[in-house]
């Protein structure tokens, strides 16, 4: 790894890269002191030179009426202190760790195996869609530690299953759910309380009905789960431009570890600010991208779901308009799970279009005034394609 | 929030000096870069880097509120929870009490359907006194086909209202709180919206009328493309005016005809293609709404007015809240009234269609306005 690459300030870098250290391993075994020490020796070099009799650098160029000595270029150019050497090395150790990591090497921290991968994920219970097609089409719901991107055109539901996650991952672990909290990241305004309400009651009275036959003691559980409860556990934030659209997710990982309960986090859509108003395309792909990576952190870090919902654009492909979701091609690359929610004849209908473990498929569902679930027409079955 | 002072943060003076040295002034200009950037152009570490740009985040982050106290807030602080009821039960019911507030409401419809119609009764209505349902408050009209008639607006209210009407004054005050703007072009329309923005927070302003969006951008435009993002300023704009003074905003948008290549599916539908086409050739209209679908994005309500088999449908095309509902309508001379309350549940994208069918021969306003 070359130290051009260390994320290190700019003159820090143009010391080392001074003092001959262009590579990590050149110096990854020196101590801290050494490497100041280091620096030291190379200015002694010149030291020992102008001691021999070079007298051609005896002046310093840019002071020009002093003569030039350890001292000092030490203190005027180079001021590479313990502290800093430190805090190179520091960095550096750091960097050269990740790059064995990817070497393959077998028993690296922070590494997981594969055997321990699947036991967690079997741990960890989906989020159900409330709508059993959808549900087994998923692979039993949306799932935690993966971001998950949901898009179709204006009026299929988005807003609808987004809403739905966020009270559905509160269904408490007696009934199969996580019984966690949601974030509701709204952009575009469109997040309606009164919706929330309809679905959270009809979510508890759904609840209760395969409650009663269950357990005894539903009468606590009904308690606990009255529909302010469930709206007391949506926070909301709402968002009015891309700035605090990054602010607020540079922001999450502090609030999700003040509110530990929290089990996915909803976006509403990732688009709009993107969309509107941006000039700069490169500009808007690195901001997307450094979004997509933190999300992608967020949903490891608090094994929990990231739901970003997507719009559509049409786009000029082979002589016709297709549609895709919107933010371009190289936005596609940043989410595990990519959802598209179409109409299909007079059902609406989702499709999975890109997932590292599910099969592509397409499953009917309806939005109906208690919320998402299992289309009318329940004979149809699931298509495979 | 994101133009915001980074000098004004409380960052630690060192490294806000550096920040302000390098040019980097807002919140935006400092979050628009990513952090390896930052540390290039700022020439710090970064660790310093990273602790400025979550100190800076934490201040730019709008805070949080749970749904609950989003929900008590509105049912505290609005009248009738945050909605302007249009006085059609069915559809006032379907939207959980009417057009709601902070929003973009739209309605799309074929030309003389009563887009107008329905505009001119909610500007009405929002400035009826609150004890007669309305929201006692000025309205702002910006009618950008010149179609706006105050006589029309007044017969409505006659009719629809007379006990109001009929007091001596009150339809002079009632329709002095309609404030018209008529810009001529998409620059004047901008115009107008900046100054908007300042009136709306001094003065009473209930609603905000738009007619129409689409009327703005055909003139200037012959193709979809450009129309799409010549508007991206705007649809921010007006939502951020929406949303800041809890207000509803209608805004009323065109039909045009759809070309045959622009069916849109997603490429995994291709199987279905020929099929549609055929299927497309059979309508005996196909309409689309003239603004594109960055704009169908936008709008949280949409309201679709259509006419099919000799009757006039208004449909819930887009909603959060409720049910794909259609209600059969009429314009009378008390304006737009619904023949019936209780929706017709629409299944599939049938509610995102804009059928066009001999409404013409339905108009019986004119031998009624004569009586």
């Amino acid at each position: 790894m070359e130290v051009g690459r260390l994320p290190i300030s700019a003159s820090q870098r143009g010391k080392l890269i001074a003092a001959g250290y262009t590579t990590l391993s050149s110096f990854s075994s020196l101590s801290p002191s050494h490497l100041a020490r280091a620096v030291w020796d190379w200015i002694l070099t010149i030291d020992n030179l102008v001691k021999r009799g070079f007298t051609l650098v005896n002046r310093c160029c840019t002071c020009r009426y002093c003569e030039e000595s350890v001292d000092h270029l030490l203190l005027h150019y180079l001021k590479i202190s313990d502290n800093e050497a430190a805090e190179i090395m520091r960095v550096a150790s750091h960097s050269h760790r990740l790059d064995g990591s990817a070497g393959g090497c077998g028993t690296v921290n922070g590494a997981q195996t594969a055997w321990d991968m699947l036991h967690e994920e079997e741990m960890f219970p989906r989020i159900t869609t409330s709508c059993e097609d959808l549900n087994n089409i998923l692979g039993g719901g949306i799932n935690c530690k993966e971001v998950t991107e949901i898009g179709g055109v204006p009026g299929i539901g988005k807003t609808q299953l987004g809403i739905q996650l966020a009270i559905n991952v509160q269904i408490p672990v007696d009934y199969g759910g996580l019984g966690g909290k949601a974030i509701y990241i709204d952009t575009e305004g469109s997040f309606m309380v009164e919706r929330a309400l309809q679905i959270a009651e009809a979510c508890i009275e759904d609840m209760s009905e395969c409650g009663g036959l269950l357990r005894k003691d539903f009468q606590a559980c009904q308690l606990k789960m009255h529909p302010n409860n469930i709206l007391e556990n949506i926070f909301y934030f709402r968002v009015c431009s891309y700035t605090e659209q990054i602010a607020l997710i540079n922001c999450l990982d502090k609030f999700i570890s003040e509110h530990k309960d929290v089990k996915i986090v909803i976006v509403d859509s990732v688009t709009f600010h993107f969309r509107q108003d941006f000039d700069d395309m490169a500009l808007r792909t690195r901001l997307l991208s450094g979004m997509a990576l933190k999300l992608m952190k967020l949903a490891k870090d608090f094994s929990l779901a990231v739901v970003l919902l997507n719009q559509v654009t049409t786009k000029y492909i082979d002589g016709s308009f297709q549609l895709t979701l919107a933010l371009g091609d190289s936005w596609s690359h940043s989410c595990t799970n990519r959802v598209i929610l179409y109409w299909n004849g007079n059902e609406r209908y989702a499709y999975i279009d890109k997932s590292p473990s599910l099969r592509s498929a397409s499953a009917p569902y309806s939005v109906t005034s208690k919320g998402i679930r299992n289309s009318a027409s329940n004979c149809k079955r699931i298509k495979m394609m | 929030m994101a133009n915001k002072q980074i000098s004004q943060m409380g960052l630690p003076k060192s490294i806000a000096n550096v920040f302000a040295a390098r040019n980097v002034f807002t919140a935006k200009d400092a979050l628009s870069l990513t952090e390896f950037e930052l540390m290039e152009l700022l020439d710090v570490g970064l660790a310093q880097v990273t602790s400025a740009v979550a100190h800076i985040s934490e201040i730019v982050c709008p805070p949080y509120q749970t749904a609950l106290s989003l929900m008590e807030l509105r049912v505290q602080n609005e009248h009738l929870a945050g909605h302007l009821p249009t006085h059609m039960k069915g559809l006032d019911e379907a939207l959980c009490g009417g057009i709601p507030f902070g929003v973009l409401t739209e309605l799309v419809g074929p030309a003389g359907i009563g887009k107008t119609q329905f505009c001119l009764k909610l500007s009405l209505l929002a400035s009826l006194p609150a004890s007669y349902g309305g929201l006692d408050g000025h309205v702002i009209y910006i009618d950008v086909e010149s179609k706006f008639s105050s006589r029309r607006l007044i017969e409505i209210g006659v009719k629809s209202f007379p006990e109001i009407f009929h007091r001596k004054g009150m339809a002079q005050e009632m329709a002095g709180r309609i404030h018209v703007l008529r810009p001529a072009s998409l620059s004047e329309f901008t115009e107008s919206l900046q100054q908007i923005k300042v009136s709306l927070l001094q003065n009473q302003v209930k609603l905000l009328v738009i007619d129409s969006m689409a009327a703005l951008v055909t003139g200037e435009f012959e193709h979809a493309a450009p129309r799409q993002n010549t508007l991206g300023w705007h649809v921010s704009f007006i939502k951020s005016l929406a949303e800041f003074s809890r207000i509803p905003v209608v805004v009323t948008n065109q039909v045009r005809s759809q070309s045959r290549d622009e069916i849109c599916h997603y490429y995994f539908q291709v199987q279905s293609w020929n099929e549609t086409i055929e299927d497309r050739t059979r309508h005996d209209s196909h309409l689309v709404a003239a603004l594109g679908i960055n704009w169908a994005h936008a709008v949280t309500i949409r309201l679709v007015l259509e006419a099919k088999s000799d009757q006039r449908f208004i449909k819930v095309a887009k909603s959060p809240i409720s049910p794909p509902l259609a209600f059969p309508f009429n314009i009378t001379s008390s304006g737009i009234l619904l023949l019936s309350d209780d929706g017709i549940e629409l299944t599939g994208p049938d509610i995102n269609a804009i059928h066009c069918q001999g409404h013409n021969d339905i108009i019986n306003f004119g031998g009624e306005s004569l009586q």
